[in-house]
């Protein structure tokens, strides 16, 4: 019997990070932009989405996958606004990996211009986890008020843009979306921020105009 | 909870190396945390405890090193370190900070017993 020290030095999200790779390769090729939208439960992601598509739909081609721990809700309300829809229910895990994206892929049409993901309802785990998206969107609605950011920094550290959803509450609320803002902008000066309202439209058409920037950006960095 | 996930990976590279190795039992397993891998050691601890069972690491310790925070700071370039909250350089004070470490995931080694002379 022998006893030895074995050296290993492995990530242990490496094989996701293997499959977000070749889901980003996949679509840069397609010439597709992905978002990923992050944020806790409620706090307006299919609403959001479903404002998106009556703004962009017409110029543009999009497609969603789902991700919630159980039902084929959120995807039906996707479908009810005639965008191509998935839906990945996890069974009970508070996440999406790359590898359940990479399964729904191949029956994306290859030709589309967005594919947002909306992610398990959920501020902590999903942060963890690269999807091969090209933006990740966190998502902070009023009612969960404005000391988030410090609160679950690995969401915000790691996003892109920072939404600040039901904009049309804040009268209503001892929510302070500059002070929402500041706190999640210390901690990551390169996030974009909006204030929106998916109920109202308040920022809905800054944010569609962001995206179809982002898209051509995309596509000009390919080219 | 997603700890459970991150476990169920760790035990796929702890099988990959045990085979490459021919181990016949492993006895001890260090990873390396960061504070901003989104991971809580104590949960890992658990789940750790719990798919070990039955397998070549029923037995196994774990170490978790939890690594700091590292941060540039893009305003004066000073380095710092952080166990916790606030975010800002501790030279000058900015926010404007590039992270440079502290978000690690990773099986630094493990402790293996083999048949072999």
């Amino acid at each position: 019997m022998t006893k030895k020290d074995v050296l290993v030095l492995k990530d242990l999200l490496g094989t996701n990070k293997q499959v977000a790779a070749e889901i980003r390769r996949e679509l840069r090729s397609r010439g597709i932009l992905c978002v990923n939208l992050l944020s806790s439960p409620g706090s307006g992601k299919t609403s959001l989405l479903e404002a998106l598509a009556d703004r962009m739909r017409t110029a543009y081609r999009m497609a969603v996958i789902e991700g919630d721990i159980e039902t084929e809700r959120d995807a039906e309300r996707i479908r009810a606004k005639g965008i191509p829809a998935w839906q990945i229910t996890t069974g009970g895990a508070c996440h999406l990996e790359a590898k359940m994206v990479g399964k729904v892929l191949p029956s994306v049409p290859a030709a589309i211009d967005f594919l947002f993901i909306e992610n398990v309802g959920n501020l902590v785990c999903p942060a963890s986890f690269d999807l091969g998206e090209t933006l990740r969107c966190v998502l902070l609605s009023s009612p969960e008020g404005d000391d988030k950011p410090r609160k679950y920094p690995q969401a915000f550290l790691t996003a892109d843009v920072l939404l600040l959803t039901k904009s049309d509450l804040v009268p209503f609320l001892p929510f302070d979306p500059d002070k929402a803002a500041a706190e999640a902008l210390a901690m990551n000066p390169r996030l974009r921020v909006f204030r929106v309202s998916a109920l109202k439209g308040e920022g809905m058409d800054e944010l569609a105009a962001f995206f179809a920037e982002a898209l051509a950006r995309e596509r000009a960095g390919r080219a | 909870m997603h700890e459970l996930s991150i476990v169920a990976s760790l035990f796929e590279i702890l099988e990959e190396k045990a085979r490459e190795h021919n181990a016949v039992r492993i006895t001890a397993v260090k990873l390396r945390v960061g504070r901003l891998s989104g991971v809580v050691p104590d949960l890992l601890g658990s789940a750790f405890d719990m798919f070990k069972k039955g397998t070549l690491a029923d037995g196994a310790s774990l170490e978790i090193e939890v690594i700091p925070f590292e941060f540039r700071c893009r305003s004066c370039g000073g380095e710092s370190f952080r166990d916790e909250p606030p975010y800002n350089c501790a030279v000058c004070g900015s926010s404007d900070l590039e992270l440079l470490g502290g978000m690690d995931l990773v099986v630094e080694k493990i402790e293996i017993e083999t048949d072999d002379p």
